[in-house]
């Protein structure tokens, strides 16, 4: 039902989430961010159970915060997703384990930019493009078709929407808009939302 | 002595603790978990089998009748001139009317309302304490609670036994610094902050005439016949909604109670205009 999508270039990442907050089958909310700012320049998208999402990206994002007030210096993206795959695994085999989906982004000094996968059994890769939910069967092999290392922003923009609009093609749910962020050294940038008239 | 414990601060010296006898006098301040007057903290499930799939067995099939109240419409959507907070009366017990005069909405203070859906116990028991949560909040404080505040408060109760059976879905509503609030919150810890919500099983019904009928600038007399046609047009196609509309007008300056009309009436005139 839910759909998060991210795109690496040389020097920037690329993530886009669906807009809707649903309950069964009445769509509760069109204009529900996915994305969780954990620092400057990392983002955590979190899709996944009912009220799972929402409590384990705070409790993400707070313990971040927490650190760059002891430390005096922020977790590198990569640092990050560790600490959260841990998270996810000392949670997995316990009575609450946390059924979440991430896609965790972010551009570091020394690294460059990064795109980390997780998924609910606390599995980590770090990817050059990754989707989660339903529409990730229509959209990886678009991505896999047109990706390179080397893309343009634009270029990134133009597949990414290239992927969104196979989901209004062929996805059988409504998805009508999708936040769209860009993460490069000068930190987080909104770019505008992509809204689809009904085809 | 008596305000120590309301203001949820710890006895300083240690045989003042021992004035009040061998009970723990730690005052634990989280309001998702509730000791129930057990000595120790301790998280108080029920004794024996875990209570969601105790609940599960005890239907028709299992030789049991134990049906909780369930079902419901409640509508809520902010507009130009406040917050409109519409809910139907009735309580079902499965397939049985437990009553048609049940008041769904729970106000918390002059300037906060709760909805309540899903299982009337829960819902009565658990906004009863976010009631408290609200009213210490404020003695502690010296100002309101945020609508976005008491609405976290809730969710946490409701994360606290995630799991565990709890069947509540509400609407958090009130007029605060930031202007007009309304929040939903469900058993499952699910927090949305928006423009128009409907909870019950007849929230389907209650989207499509509202949605249909909404304008930001209503009139406020507007906003009142739209509110009562969302119930009473869920009332009509679903079973277990009915009774009467309580109808609640968000203000700046506190809620008013603007009706309570029976539905069946309701229906007759707009069925009057109808063929």
């Amino acid at each position: 039902m839910e759909y998060l999508i991210g795109i690496q270039g040389p020097d920037y990442v690329l993530v886009a989430a669906d807009n809707v907050a649903a309950s069964s089958i009445i769509q509760m909310k069109h204009d529900y961010d996915k994305m969780f700012k954990l620092s400057e320049k990392i983002l955590l998208l979190c899709v996944g159970e009912a009220g799972d999402t929402v409590q384990f990206a705070e409790y993400i994002q707070k313990n971040v915060q927490l650190y760059k007030m002891r430390n005096g210096y922020e977790l590198s993206p990569s640092a990050a997703a560790n600490f959260t795959r841990k998270n996810l695994a000392d949670y997995l085999r316990s009575r609450t384990p946390y059924h979440v989906n991430l896609l965790l982004a972010g551009y570091d000094e020394s690294d460059g930019p990064g795109l980390f996968y997780m998924d609910y059994m606390a599995s980590l890769a770090k990817a050059p493009f990754a989707a989660h939910g339903y529409g990730a069967f229509l959209t990886l092999s678009i991505m896999d078709r047109y990706y390179r290392p080397d893309l343009t922003r634009d270029e990134a923009m133009d597949l990414l929407k290239k992927c969104i609009e196979e989901l209004s093609r062929r996805f059988i749910l409504n998805l009508p808009s999708f936040n769209v962020r860009l993460i490069d050294k000068d930190g987080i940038h909104d770019m505008q939302k992509i809204t689809l008239g009904t085809k | 002595m008596a305000l120590v414990e309301v203001s949820g601060l710890k006895p300083f010296s240690e045989p003042t603790g021992q004035f009040f006898g061998t009970r723990q006098t730690h005052l634990v301040d989280r309001p998702n978990h509730y000791s129930f007057g057990t000595s120790i903290q301790e998280f108080a499930v029920p004794v024996g089998e875990e209570p969601s799939g105790f609940l599960k067995s005890c239907n028709k099939d299992g030789g049991v009748c134990i049906d909780m109240n369930h079902g419901t419409t409640t509508l809520a959507f902010k507009f130009r001139h406040g917050v409109i907070v519409a809910v139907d009366s009735r309580a079902s017990a499965g397939r049985y009317l437990a009553s048609n005069d049940v008041n769904k909405v729970i106000e918390i203070n002059p300037y906060l309302l709760g909805t309540m859906s899903g299982s009337a116990a829960d819902c009565q028991y658990w906004e009863r304490l976010l009631a408290k949560e609200c009213r210490l909040y404020r003695l502690r404080n010296n100002h309101r609670i945020s609508v976005a505040a008491a609405s976290k408060l809730l969710c946490n109760m409701m994360l606290g036994y995630k799991g565990m059976g709890l069947s509540v879905g509400s609407m958090v509503c009130g007029w605060d610094k930031e202007g007009p609030g309304l929040y939903y919150v469900d058993e499952n810890g699910t927090r949305l902050s928006g423009r128009m919500f409907s909870t019950g099983c007849g929230n389907g019904y209650a989207y499509g005439v509202v949605d249909s009928g909404y304008r930001e600038d209503m009139t406020v007399e507007e906003a009142y016949e739209l509110g009562c046609r969302g119930i009473a047009h869920a009332t009509h196609r679903d079973a277990y909604s009915g009774g009467v509309v309580n109808m609640y007008h968000m203000q700046e300056d506190g809620w008013i109670k603007v009706c309570k009309e029976d539905v069946s009436q309701l229906i007759h005139r707009y069925k009057e205009g109808m063929f």
